[in-house]
């Protein structure tokens, strides 16, 4: 019995120790099942998140730019298809006799195929390496014959930039390529939707309206093993190609431009006098832009880097050129206006002017004779106008000069090689180099020579400003959210009021004090091209739809010595880099006018023989477009 | 009192099989159905190696445990100390001859499975202290021989698994001896004093582990310090669980799993498996099914006359809430990372053999529950 009387009291104690421990389970339990309901139900949705940051990658996909059209909706730059070559490490069998049949099947070089190589050990063995990124149609449809026993291998059709009309419009829109570092760190936009393979633009409007063109990258969502490999494909989600810009140049008149400057440096700009619109805008010689999207050979690159001409500077915009006397019509304004002249004023030339024992010679030797402004102004006389600069003074000229654009950017925001050219006066010699202002300087600057420096857009829109009335305008290249149309913008610069499409505002752009001494300066234009003995009489059109009135201009290179003078050799036996630039601003038609030009043929000899007759072809292909382009609705607004 | 030793000693294999526990071997044979379902998901929804040999094990195991529930009690009590014994002589062995895997010494060879012999010992162990627990006279309980050897009993075996080195194991074994000592009436403050004791001498312990278990114990305090490595496991665990939401991601779409971003799901990480695909019911479910199992076996043991079966069934019962509350902490970032599997859930024969052991015996106390041992 004491035995079982232990044993009793021995079943109490495991029993009581039993009871608790049980009530110790139950509390450790009730803690796993909170644990479990916190992770579960609480935190139920930072762990999804976590599962699917796990499991689904992104693969983002270049994105497709935006077309550039003309002014009448042409695709001056757009996206073609291209065919690329893709390999797939992890599916390749034998990787070094697929190369060794690549190589004969597309003629791949050496250092190629070590590229490969070395992105192969590079990258992760499902990412694919591009062997190729434009395969030719031929090679395209010889890989496809060839697929059965190139395993690993894809052929991949993907969107390229493309430039349908090559060289004609490389100085305005530039090109894309793939970008540098840099380039990717400093443009946000780039940053985020960067993906080896996608170009950039890297000069130009394509440089200048990146964020505009670029357009979103498509995105594919893969989902992953936790070796990074793809399983499937979860979802595909589309990119929106860049937006459309619509540039108000015209691709006939910018062809026919090309032409004209075939084989020739120089450059040609025409502008609506209204409305600012920049019709063409052609820079000579250009390049095939085409030729850097997949990478310029160096070959090519070499032969465009060392022309003499100069392809890769677009001269319209970066080329400062002495305006000769295609400034005289500034300088007889500035005059008119400041009551230095009137048209009875006249000025004896003999050929030649001296001052303080300098003399200054006229481009006639024999000398004109008596001229008043329109006879000095239609035979170009220098004397004339040295005289003129005289009483004017250089600082008065500057001021008239500046209101109508020289010395400042046309185009400021969208080129960003664009240079702003210098009008001087005595203040700024003073400021940049030290030294007083000298008369004489005044009488060079009178006929566009010495300091003076300006691009051939000023002068085009010099002209314009001049051909509209006097009245200011903001010459322009993208057709934008408000365009304003050629009637509204003449009628209210003739209320002498002019709308501005930025500050949605009606300003004064009045550039004149009298009307009276721009009608003086126009007719003087029109003599200079229609009258006999005007510079540019020969390359006139007498019929009045095309009528157009301008002024020559002939801008020195060099000093001409007094040997040279008295040689007065032919253009054929001075040294090409010797010969005087060639230049030519006008506007037409005369009656009604509508549109400005200006033409420069870099050391093309004088502008009446050199650049006058480009400007007679012109302008009636530009005056035969001009209902077109007046029919032409402002399609598809874009806010840039 | 002899009589009736006689009579039950005379029951029939008929009222044997009738006398089985229908509610915990149904919950074990639901269990094992579960097992095999979640090591057919572990495959990536494919009988592969894993299903087939989970499948097998049970094939086996599962009337192994009945085989062994139609002995009488009184055997396995006889048996006790050899198992005991024969257990402690395959560790010798292992630490000598058993076979090396990622720098632990844990396995034997024998020839038609490979055993872990420290699985064993954490049945074995219950037997042995319940036996001379069973033996030793209550006033006893507390006298200094008495704990010098149930201490002893308890150390060897433990020495040995941490000398492999299997930390897990050894905690669970040395967890399961103090278990009995404490059912056995061993003075509570000896309990708190050895706490303290332990507490005191912690860093000291630290400074003994090996530099990965150090390690473990730095993730488990801060598993972001190393995500993709020593903390890899334990917050992709996470991600598994908490992502399984509510009602989980369903049969076979455990996303972390079949990605292979789970570590060990067969073994250590099953409950992650199943967490993420059935969600917060199907592991409450789970968790009710092993309460159940544990209730069970308590309640066998409440019913049973013989100390040896009460102190086995308490034991055991313990062992087994043990063994899922480790599991389990750990899955759920709440311990740090020791191998310890859960229980017939895990891939794993020997830890599988060991437990259906452990239930078959718990049967047989019930079969038995009559049965008065001297």
């Amino acid at each position: 019995m004491i035995k079982s009387n232990s044993g009793i009291r021995k079943t109490d104690v495991i029993n009581r120790r039993m009871f608790i421990i049980g009530a110790a389970k139950i509390v450790v339990f009730a803690a796993i099942v909170a644990r479990l309901f916190s992770l579960q139900i609480n935190e139920n949705k930072k762990y999804l998140t976590l599962s699917d940051k796990n499991r689904i990658r992104e693969w983002k996909l270049p994105p497709t730019r935006g077309n550039i059209v003309d002014y009448f909706g042409n695709v001056i730059a757009g996206n073609l298809k291209v065919y690329q070559l893709h390999i797939i490490p992890e599916q390749v069998e034998n990787f070094n006799y697929l190369l060794v049949r690549l190589k004969k099947l597309l003629n791949l070089s050496d250092k190629k195929i070590t590229r490969i190589n070395k992105l192969k050990s590079e990258l992760k063995p499902w990412d694919s390496i591009i062997v190729s990124e434009n395969l030719s149609w031929s090679q395209f449809v010889k890989i496809n014959n060839y697929l059965y026993d190139l395993v690993g291998v894809k052929p991949v059709m993907t969107i390229s930039r493309n430039y349908p009309f090559k060289d004609v419009y490389t100085h305005v829109l530039g090109y894309v390529s793939q970008p540098n570092e840099q380039e990717i760190l400093d443009n946000q936009i780039i940053q985020e939707r960067f993906v080896p393979g996608m170009k950039i633009g890297k000069l130009g409007l394509e440089k200048r309206l990146e964020n505009y063109l670029i357009g979103t990258n498509a995105i594919q969502r893969y989902e992953v093993n936790a070796y990074g490999k793809r399983i499937n494909q979860l979802e595909h989600q589309k990119g929106e190609q860049g937006s459309k810009i619509r540039l108000t140049l015209d691709t006939e008149i910018q062809k026919a431009c090309a032409e004209l400057l075939n084989e020739k440096a120089g450059s040609i700009s025409v502008m609506d006098i209204y409305t600012g619109d920049i019709i063409a805008m052609y820079s000579s010689p250009s390049y095939d832009p085409n030729l850097f999207l997949f990478g310029i050979s160096q070959d090519e690159w070499q032969l465009i880097r060392n022309n003499p001409l100069k392809p890769l500077i677009n001269k319209t915009l970066s080329g400062l050129y002495s305006p000769g006397s295609t400034i005289k019509p500034i300088v007889a304004l500035s005059a008119l206006e400041n009551n230095v002249i009137d048209t009875k004023f006249k000025v004896k030339c003999t050929g030649k002017m001296e001052l303080y024992g300098q003399t200054f010679h006229c481009w006639k030797e024999k000398g004109h004779g008596w001229v008043s402004l329109k006879n000095a102004m239609k035979q170009s006389c220098d004397t004339y106008f040295y005289e003129v600069a005289r009483l004017l003074g250089v600082d008065r000229l500057n001021i008239t000069a500046e209101k109508f654009g020289l010395g400042k950017k046309v185009l400021g925001q969208y080129f960003d090689n664009e240079k702003k050219g210098l009008f001087p006066n005595t203040k700024w010699k003073k400021n940049n180099l030290g030294r007083g202002w000298v008369l004489g300087e005044t009488l060079i600057t009178g006929i566009g020579q010495g300091y003076i420096q300006s691009t051939p857009l000023q002068l085009c829109m010099m002209t314009a400003q001049i051909a509209n009335g006097g009245y200011a305008i903001k010459p322009k290249i993208i057709v934008d959210s408000n365009p304003v149309s050629y009637e509204d913008a003449k009628q209210s610069m003739e209320s002498g009021l002019l709308f501005d499409s930025n500050s949605e505002s009606l300003l004064d752009k009045k550039l004149f004090k009298d009307k009276k001494n721009i009608k003086i300066i126009q007719e003087a234009m029109f003599s200079s091209t229609n009258e006999r003995f005007g510079t540019s009489y020969k390359s006139r059109i007498d019929d009045p739809k095309y009528q157009f009135a301008g002024k020559t201009g002939t801008a020195q290179v060099k000093r001409i010595s007094k040997r040279e003078r008295e040689l007065d050799l032919e253009l054929e036996q001075i040294p090409y880099k010797d010969r005087d630039h060639a230049l030519y601003v006008a506007y037409g038609p005369y009656i009604n006018p509508r549109y400005a030009l200006s033409i420069i043929v870099e050391h093309g000899g004088s502008g009446s023989k050199a650049a006058a007759p480009i400007a007679k072809e012109l302008f009636k292909l530009i005056i035969d477009r001009h209902n077109l382009r007046d029919q032409q609705s402002n399609f598809e607004r874009i806010t840039i | 009192m002899f009589q009736h030793d006689r009579l039950n000693n005379e029951i029939t294999l008929f009222q044997k099989i009738k006398n089985l526990d229908y509610i915990l071997l149904i919950s074990v044979i639901l269990l094992s159905v579960i097992s095999v379902f979640v090591m057919y998901s572990t495959d990536g929804g494919d009988i592969l190696f894993h299903t087939k040999n989970h499948f097998v094990k049970l094939i086996i195991f599962l009337p192994l445990m009945i085989f062994i529930a139609l002995f009488n009690i009184k055997f396995w009590h006889n048996l006790s100390y050899l198992i005991y014994l024969v257990v402690i002589l395959l560790l010798v062995w292992v630490s000598f001859f058993g076979i090396k895997s990622s720098g632990s010494q844990r396995w034997m060879d024998v020839y038609f499975f490979v055993l872990q012999p420290s699985e064993l010992m954490k049945i074995a162990i219950i037997m042995c202290l319940a036996k001379y627990y069973h033996r030793l006279k209550i006033e006893n309980v507390n006298s200094f021989t008495s704990i010098t050897i149930v201490l002893s009993i308890i150390l060897i075996p433990t020495i040995f698994v941490i000398s492999q080195p299997d930390l897990g194991t050894s905690i669970l074994i040395a967890l399961s001896g103090l278990i009995i000592l404490w059912l056995g009436g061993v003075k509570i403050k000896y309990f708190i004093y050895s706490f303290i004791t332990f507490l005191i001498s912690l860093p000291f312990i630290i400074s003994f582990l090996k530099p990965y278990q150090k390690l473990r114990i730095l993730t488990f305090l801060d598993p972001d310090r190393d995500p993709l490595g020593a903390g890899y496991q334990i917050i992709q665990s996470k991600i598994a669980i908490g992502s399984g939401g509510f009602d989980g991601k369903g049969f076979l779409k455990g996303t972390q799993s079949y990605l292979d971003f789970l570590p060990e799901k067969h073994t250590d990480f099953i409950f992650t498996l199943f967490s993420e695909e059935f969600g917060f019911i199907g592991s409450v479910g789970l968790l009710i099914l092993y309460s159940i199992i544990i209730f069970r076996i308590i309640r066998i043991g409440s019913i049973s006359r013989s100390n040896f079966a009460k102190l086995f069934c308490f034991g055991y019962a313990f062992a087994i809430f043990i063994y899922i509350v480790v599991n389990l902490s750990m899955v759920l970032g709440l311990l740090p990372i020791v191998g310890s599997p859960l229980p017939i859930m895990s891939y794993g024969g020997s830890s599988m053999l060991a437990t259906m052991i452990g239930f078959g015996i718990v049967l047989s106390a019930k079969i038995n529950n009559k049965q008065m041992i001297a």
